[in-house]
């Protein structure tokens, strides 16, 4: 550390031997770049190494199976996939709406006043710890959605309900700050056309701001899909495929929830040890995979502006 | 006092400066117009009036007023806080500060030039096809592509792009910018066209360029250009006005102006002497 502020020091100064650090602190960038992407190629790495076993001691269709009882051998992972997906679904269902509208909101309706509280309270909500939430969902959350007709409050929908209010704060604080780059004179340039403030918004300030806005709804599901602690106590918990119309009122168990409950009671190199890891990578692909397409989105916008 | 009144189709108005030329009609009539920035008095007590089918030239030192007049005719003055005015500003007969003005519709009918290009991040049709799909003033698709071709005809952009319309707005020259800013405020089909300093991004050619194309759309529409350029304002404007810190100094046809200022500031101002 010291070193290397010296080092930076140097360089403010424009003498010849801060030219001679350059090709160093080049070096050093380069590094900390490399062994970023070094680390996540370790952790992937291991992952899958620990969940080869499992794939070579089970057969493929096995993972097909509706239940998921290790005791009994049974790895179904269809429980599991289907708990996180509804749980996701109804989070992004909820927070990207809510969100995007609070960011425009803030960023183009609310007097400056009104913002100066606001932001920095989001940004605070952003930091409460996911137990804590976990914990208020338990007590306060899941009767209410207990009196709405469903058998048990720990469900889906509550789950799905908490990841919101967890996807929120950054949903609306990195819309927001898109918001806020569009140039001023795109909307003076609408407004002065004669369209309305609503028009200005909806079609000039949201398309160039869209880059933003995907990457924030994009984070905000990243932030949703790996979220554990809080989604394990209040989604019932329930290996279970849930089923018909009342599929959201139904305990369910997420991929994540699974791990966090399991993984500290199994025998370490069992078939069920190995199948963890398993759930693991699988949900490591799905992260890397939103995070693929966000990159494609906001990477179409770049390049060709133009579109329709 | 009726709107009929005070607009006087036939340009026969009292407060008409410079009574040459009666053919022009009065189209933007200023009335006893302030306008504050808080407390701070940007605009004192200004009257004149603006011929329709002109190119009127407003010029003076920087920060006398010039923007804040101009916005001030399509109320972009509106979007800044605790801004207040005084007196009256009158389009075609209708004051435009009255509390049932559809300000939507007054900046349709009062277009607005921006001293920077500003085109959207869109397509160049997209740009132009803006103001007339918004507005609802196009019937269908057809009829749309048929007024984003008339503008950009206008512009002299067509014949240059009309086979690359789907392309990025913000990937023309800043020259070409511009001409499509115009050709998005001409889609609108507005009376007025305000512009503020429209050349003083551009490279002289493209300036040669958007002279020329006022001087054009003089004819059929009414232009008032804010500019620091007084060969500009000598080439390309009919009448002109000289501001002084918030004040209409004077306002006559251009060559009297330039020829024979009435008053010692302005002769200074164009001369060089002051500003
Ligand atoms: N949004 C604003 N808030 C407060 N004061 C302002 C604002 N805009 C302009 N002013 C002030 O009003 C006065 C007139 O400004 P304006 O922009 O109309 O001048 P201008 O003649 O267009 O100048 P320039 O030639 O530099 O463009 C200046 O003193 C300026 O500082
Ligand atoms: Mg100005």
């Amino acid at each position: 550390m010291d070193a290397s502020r010296a080092a930076l020091s140097r360089t403010t100064r424009p003498t010849r031997s801060g030219n001679r650090m350059e090709p160093w602190i080049e070096r050093a960038v380069r590094l900390a770049g490399l062994s970023a992407i070094f680390i996540v190629a370790l952790i992937f790495i291991f992952l899958i190494r620990l969940s080869l076993p499992a794939l070579t001691r089970i057969p493929l269709s096995a993972f097909g199976d509706l239940r998921w009882y290790p005791i009994e051998e049974r790895f179904g992972l269809v429980s599991l996939v289907v708990g996180s997906l509804l749980v996701t679904a109804v989070a992004v269902g909820i927070a990207v709406p809510l969100g995007l509208v609070t960011a425009i909101y803030l960023g183009e309706i609310a007097p400056p006043w009104l913002g100066d509280i606001l932001k920095p309270l989001i940004e605070i909500l952003a930091g409460i710890p996911s137990i804590v939430l976990g914990f208020v969902g338990w007590v306060a959350l899941a009767p209410l959605v207990q009196r709405l007709g469903a058998p048990t409050g720990l469900t889906a929908f509550t789950g799905g309900l908490i990841l919101a209010y967890m996807a929120l704060p950054t949903i609306i604080s990195i819309a927001e700050d898109a918001i806020d780059a569009v140039p001023k004179s795109y909307r003076d340039g609408s407004l002065a056309l004669g369209a309305t403030r609503w028009q200005t918004i909806y079609r000039v300030v949201l398309p160039a701001a869209r880059s933003g806005i995907v990457t924030a709804v994009m984070l905000g599901i990243g932030r949703a899909v790996g979220e554990t602690m809080a989604v394990m106590m209040v989604t019932g918990n329930a290996a279970h495929v849930p089923r018909g119309t009342s599929m959201l009122f139904q305990p369910v168990r997420t991929m994540t929830a699974t791990i966090a409950a399991e993984m500290g009671e199994v025998a370490r190199g069992g078939t069920h040890y190995h199948v963890l890891f398993l759930i693991g990578a699988l949900l490591f692909l799905i992260t890397f995979a939103i995070n693929s397409v966000a990159a494609r989105l906001v990477g179409r916008r770049r390049t060709g502006e133009g579109g329709g | 006092m009726s709107a009929a009144e005070l607009v006087g189709m036939s340009g026969s108005m009292p407060e008409s400066v410079g009574s040459s030329d009666g053919a022009a009609d009065d189209l933007i009539l200023v009335q006893d117009f302030s306008f504050y920035y808080g407390a701070f008095r940007a605009l004192e007590n200004l009257n004149l009036t603006v011929r329709d089918r002109e190119v009127t030239a407003l010029i003076g030192p920087s920060g006398c007023g010039k923007s804040t007049f101009l916005r001030a005719i399509n109320r972009m003055n509106d979007t800044i806080r605790g801004v207040r005015y005084e007196g009256d500003i009158r389009v075609a007969g209708q004051s435009i500060y009255q509390a049932d003005t559809d300000v939507a519709d007054l900046r349709q009918r009062v277009g607005m030039v921006f001293q920077r290009p500003n085109p959207f991040p869109q397509s160049i049709f997209d740009n132009v096809a803006y103001g007339p799909r918004v507005l609802g003033l196009a019937g269908d698709k057809a009829d749309v592509s048929e007024r984003t071709r008339l503008a950009l005809s206008q512009v002299g952009l067509w014949e240059e792009l009309g086979d690359r319309l789907d392309r990025p707005a913000l990937a023309l020259s800043p020259g070409q910018q511009q001409r499509l800013c115009i050709a998005r405020t001409l889609a609108t089909e507005p009376r007025i066209i305000l512009m503020d300093e429209p050349c003083s991004a551009l490279d002289p050619v493209a300036t040669l360029a958007i002279e020329g194309l006022m001087r054009r759309l003089a004819e059929r529409y009414c232009i008032v250009v804010v500019t620091h350029n007084m060969q500009q304002a000598a080439r390309v404007s009919d009448r002109t006005g000289f501001f002084w810190l918030g004040r209409l100094v004077e306002f006559g046809p251009t060559n009297d102006i330039f020829t024979l200022p009435q008053e010692k500031l302005t002769e200074d101002y164009i001369t060089g002497r002051r500003g």
